[in-house]
Parts: C-alpha cells; sequence; structure tokens
C-alpha cells in the first residue's frame, strides 16, 4: 500500500521539522509553535466526537477551560505543583465534567446537539464568570509552572521555553498515537458506524448511547490535556477560555484541516493559528490589523463554500490525481 | 409590589425573548438552517436604532427605516450564503454563521467601535407610573411588553389564519410535499429567512434604550435564545411563547433571589427539561 506509506513518511518528517525546529533559538517563535500543538491537540480531541463518531459538539471548550482551572485552583500560591498529581486531576476533572454533560447531550441529535453542548459550556463560563470561585472575570495567575520531579529525578523542566516545547511535542505525538489505535480498535470502529448510520448500528446490538458517551467522555479528558498544556504555558486562565469563540475556533481547525482522518486537526491548528498571526501582523496590514477577525471571519465562510473537505483534502486528492485514483467525472476518489 | 415589578420585568424580557426566538425557530423548523448570526442581527437591529435615531432624532422614524435596512440585509445574505447552506451538513451551517458573526461584529468594531452606548427612550414614553411612595414601573416597559404581545399575536394569526401561513406550516412539515404541490419553496425560504431577521432587528431596535448598546449583544442573547428553542422543542411557535416566558421568569427571580447563581438557573431549567423531554416540550419524541 505505497499511499499509507507515504502519508506516513510525511508524517515522519512533519514530526522530525517539529523536533528540530527548536534549533533556530527564536524564543517567540517556540512559544508560538508549543501554543500551536496545544491547539492541536485540542483539535485532535474535538475531531474524534466531529469528524469520528458525527457529534458536532460546540461547547468543547468547556473541558478545555475546565482543566486549566482546575491547574490554577490547586497550584499552590508561591511554589510549584507536582506534574504527576495535577495533569491527572485535571483529565479527570474534564472528563467527569464532560461525563455528567454527556449524560444529558448525548441523548439529543443533530441541531439539538449543537445547541444543547454550546449552552452548557456556556452554563461553566457563567459559573466562572459570575461568581467568585476562579476569580470571576479577571480569572487567576499560575505563578510557578507544574513541576515534573519524579523519585528526585526532574526529566523536564516546564519553565524552559524550549524543553516546555518538546514537552507538548512528545504529548501531542502521543495523544496522536493514542487516537490511531483506539480509532482501529473495535471501539473506534463501532464509533465509525455510528457516524455513518446510528439506527443500523443500534439494530446490531451496539448500546450506540454507552459509545457515543464514551466518546464524549474520552474526547473531554484529552481536551483537559490540552487545557491543562495551555493554563502552564501562559500562566494565567480567564473565562474567555471557556467561551464559544474558543470552541468555534477547534471546530474551524478541524474543519480547515480536514476532519475524519488524523493528520487533518494536526494541518488545521498549525495553518489556523500561522494565518491568525498573519492576519493580525501589523507590519503587513497596518492600522487593520486589529480587525483580523474580519478576514478570518471571510476566510471561515470561503472554506465552507468553496473547501469543504479541508486542506488535509487538497493534498490526498492531488496525490490521488497523480496515481489516476480520482473519478474524471466529478473529482471523487473511486 | 417588588415582586410585582419582577413579575412584568420577566414578562417583558421573556417576550423579548419571543422575538427572537420565534424567528430562530422558524428558520430551523422550516429550513433545517442552524442559524448562529441570528444573534448578530439583535445587534444590527440595536446599532441601527442608536444610529438612525442620531440622525432622525426620533424612535418612531428610526423603526420603519431600521426595518427595511434589516430586511434588505436579510434578503442579501438569504440570497448569497444562507440559500446554499439547506442542503448542507448542519456542521457547514455553524462554521458559516460563525464565520458570519465574526464579520458581523468586526465590522460593527470598524464603524462604531467599541464603545457602550445608550439610546434615549422617546420623550412620549419617558415617565413612570408610581406604584407606591418609594417604587415606580416606567411605561417604555410597558409599552415594549405591549408591542412585542401585538407582534406575537399578528405572528400566530398570519401563521395559522393566512394563505402564507398555511404555505408555512407545509413547508415545515413537508419540504418536499408542499414543493410538490406548488408552493414555491425558494421564495418561501427568502422571505421566511428575511422576516425571521427582520424581527430579531427589531426586537434589538426596541429594545437598545432599555438595554443600551454594546459590543457582543447578540452573543449573549443568542445563547439564551438556543436554551429557548431547546425547551420549547425546534419549529414550534406555542413552544417558543412559553419557554421564552418561562426563561424570562426564571432569569428575573434568579436575579433577585440568587444574583450570582442567576446566570445558572436557565441552563438548570434546560437540563431538567432535557431529562424529562428530549425533544423539547411541545414535540413528540
Amino acid at each position: 500500500m505505497p499511499n499509507i506509506s507515504l502519508s506516513r513518511a510525511a508524517l515522519i518528517s512533519g514530526a522530525l521539522l517539529l523536533a528540530v525546529f527548536p534549533l533556530t533559538g527564536a524564543t517567540f517563535y517556540i512559544q508560538l509553535g508549543a501554543k500551536i500543538m496545544i491547539m492541536a491537540i485540542f483539535a485532535l480531541s474535538l475531531d474524534l466526537l466531529v469528524g469520528h463518531t458525527g457529534l458536532v459538539s460546540l461547547g468543547h471548550a468547556a473541558y478545555f477551560g475546565l482543566a486549566a482551572y482546575v491547574l490554577a485552583l490547586i497550584s499552590p500560591k508561591y511554589e510549584a505543583a507536582s506534574l504527576w498529581l495535577t495533569l491527572p486531576t485535571a483529565m479527570v476533572a474534564a472528563a467527569t465534567a464532560a461525563l455528567i454533560i454527556g449524560f444529558l447531550v448525548v441523548r439529543t441529535a443533530g441541531v439539538y446537539f449543537i445547541m444543547v453542548t454550546l449552552a452548557f459550556a456556556q452554563m461553566l463560563y457563567a459559573v466562572f464568570h459570575d461568581t467568585k470561585l476562579g476569580g470571576g472575570s479577571d480569572g487567576i495567575y499560575i505563578y510557578i509552572r507544574p513541576d515534573a520531579t519524579i523519585a528526585g529525578i526532574k526529566p523536564v523542566d516546564l519553565e524552559n521555553p524550549v524543553q516546555f516545547y518538546y514537552f507538548v511535542l512528545a504529548v501531542m505525538i502521543a495523544v496522536y498515537y493514542l487516537l490511531s489505535k483506539v480509532l482501529h480498535a473495535p471501539f473506534g470502529r463501532a464509533l465509525a458506524g455510528i457516524k455513518i448510520n446510528e439506527n443500523r448500528m443500534r439494530s446490531l446490538g451496539y448500546p450506540v448511547f454507552t459509545y457515543k458517551l464514551a466518546a464524549f467522555v474520552f474526547a473531554g479528558a484529552l481536551a483537559g490535556i490540552a487545557g491543562y498544556l495551555a493554563a502552564s504555558q501562559f500562566g494565567f486562565v480567564n473565562p474567555e477560555i471557556l467561551a464559544w469563540h474558543h470552541s468555534g475556533t477547534a471546530l474551524m481547525m478541524v474543519i480547515l484541516g480536514g476532519m475524519g482522518r488524523l493528520h487533518g486537526p494536526l494541518i488545521g491548528a498549525f495553518a489556523y493559528v500561522l494565518l491568525q498571526e498573519f492576519f493580525s501582523a501589523a507590519s503587513v496590514f497596518g492600522a487593520y490589523a486589529k480587525h483580523w477577525q474580519l478576514a478570518m471571519g471571510s476566510l471561515i465562510v470561503l472554506i465552507v463554500l468553496i473547501l469543504p473537505h479541508g486542506l488535509a483534502d487538497l493534498f490526498d486528492r492531488a496525490h490521488l490525481n497523480e496515481r489516476g485514483d480520482v473519478n474524471p467525472a466529478d473529482g471523487e476518489p473511486k | 409590589m417588588f415582586y410585582l415589578i419582577q413579575l412584568l420585568n420577566g414578562v417583558q424580557y421573556g417576550l423579548l425573548l419571543f422575538l427572537l426566538a420565534s424567528g430562530l425557530t422558524l428558520i430551523f423548523g422550516i429550513m433545517g438552517v442552524m442559524n448562529l448570526a441570528h444573534g448578530s442581527f439583535y445587534m444590527i437591529g440595536a446599532y441601527l436604532a442608536y444610529w438612525l435615531i442620531k440622525i432622525t432624532g426620533s424612535l418612531w422614524l428610526t423603526i420603519p427605516l431600521g426595518l427595511s435596512i434589516a430586511l434588505i440585509i436579510g434578503l442579501a445574505l438569504e440570497q448569497t450564503f444562507f440559500s446554499r447552506l439547506y442542503k448542507r451538513d448542519h456542521l457547514y451551517q455553524v462554521l458559516l454563521t460563525f464565520g458570519l458573526i465574526l464579520i458581523l461584529e468586526e465590522l460593527r468594531s470598524v464603524l462604531f467601535g467599541d464603545d457602550v452606548h445608550g439610546v434615549a427612550v422617546p420623550a412620549l414614553l419617558d415617565f413612570s407610573i408610581p406604584l407606591t411612595d418609594t417604587l415606580s414601573y416606567p411605561v417604555y416597559r410597558l409599552f415594549l411588553t405591549g408591542v412585542c404581545l401585538v407582534v406575537a399575536a399578528a405572528m400566530v394569526l398570519v401563521i395559522r389564519r393566512t394563505r402564507l401561513g398555511m404555505m408555512i406550516r407545509a413547508g415545515s412539515s413537508n419540504r418536499e410535499m408542499a414543493a410538490s404541490l406548488g408552493v414555491n419553496i425558494p421564495l418561501l425560504f427568502a422571505l421566511v429567512f428575511a422576516f425571521g431577521t427582520a424581527l430579531a432587528a427589531f426586537a434589538g431596535m426596541i429594545a437598545a434604550p432599555i438595554s443600551s448598546v454594546f459590543p457582543g449583544m447578540g452573543n449573549q442573547i443568542l445563547i439564551i435564545c438556543f436554551v429557548v428553542v431547546v425547551i420549547g422543542g425546534i419549529g414550534s411557535i406555542y413552544g417558543a411563547m412559553i419557554a421564552s416566558l418561562a426563561i424570562g421568569l426564571a432569569d428575573t427571580v434568579g436575579k433577585v433571589l440568587a444574583p450570582e447563581l442567576s446566570g445558572i438557573a436557565i441552563y438548570l431549567l434546560m437540563a431538567v427539561i432535557l431529562l424529562w423531554r428530549p425533544q423539547g416540550l411541545t414535540n413528540k419524541a
């Protein structure tokens, strides 16, 4: 299967490129790279729902934001929290929230699901925005990044931007690997079946509700990892990370890259953040740089109208075309 | 007396929500389009009111002018974007309308800046009815309640009693069948969409004097409208009416009893309804 080995080669060279990138030594871009990879993890987790299970969630930022808040709330003020303690706690919190909310939202389908996931995410936003629990609308600072020391050994220093970058890269590759295993396992095949025809899966005897709920909780936990990393990187959380703009951005990354294939969200996250940096660059757009959302919004509209299958499809299609695997009548793969 | 005021406020807020949610639910129910940008029309209405009142000096001139502008914007957007979305997956409807929100919000920022603006209550209605020695109720709010009731009644009449309403109901229950019976579906869709968005803009215009005009106002109310539509059931005008009033009252009562938790009350109400009837109050599963 030359097709698979080729895309694998592309993936490995992509990973290698990311691995040597910090050698350039530009701290700003190293931090930007880490930020993009965190968003890529977030987009990967959302794609498990949108692309692989057919559940369009517009409230995924809730689990990202909740895990970030958990880190901020359990970190001691003047000393470092333990990574090995706080990361699982944050993930469990995100997964628990996803379990409770999922129990309610997975009963609904279609537009209801979209609206209800959005509404519950907004409820969490209201909790952190309106009450004193998480510092209200001002948010909370995390003065010291989590400490990775375990059994007296410190494998990685998260205060160091380069080491933080490599840590995020390792987590991203681990999440990618985990998802590729899960999606090829019977569980992942069942999700694919649910996406295509839920009723058929139900009549085949699959407990569809349980499968969807499990996917929702799993995606929530993975989004929690991304949120935890984001809070560690910026040292700051505020309610905006739970807000629906953030959920919409993640959804856009998934579509921009191409949903339902694992490298799609990765390409999408890189393309989206880099485009955003470009549109908000004052050196290019001058006074209009602060209105970058105008360009971003227009881009989103254009993508939906002309490139609904995302950038990954563009590459895959060009590649298939070369090999003559595309049906000349409609351009769809044979 | 204090509770009477809260009750009136709750009803007034609920009716205002109904103007928005009814358009949203009709657009869902009839065209199957998930329109996130519906809240942006509320914002457009409010900013139109702010801008036109500065020019014309009167709310009474502003409303017909603003409504015509909103209708034109609605029709233009329907023709350029939404008409391409009717057969697409909800995911793409969400994304395209999300993109539209970003564009409309940013245009608002370019044209009007990011400050909060007030809109004056028209002089004719700018007084209060004294209820006790210390409490009084502003007449503009009563006027707002009345206007919303009239619009709601007119809408129910149009949908229940006219030929147009018959076509709308037919299109909503079975699009293909209605089309094959000779209903001009593209025209009907364009009309319903423009009408729904104009209604949202109208709500924004008449609410501007009491809520002021500020960035992000559309998104805030949009999510509340989603809660209304989820509780009421998609496509149901009556469901939207009941749910709007319930949310209006729940929100107002919540603000009085537990101000910090009032933002959460309506979502809890939604959670209970979802457990009880996942398809909404009025829709049979």
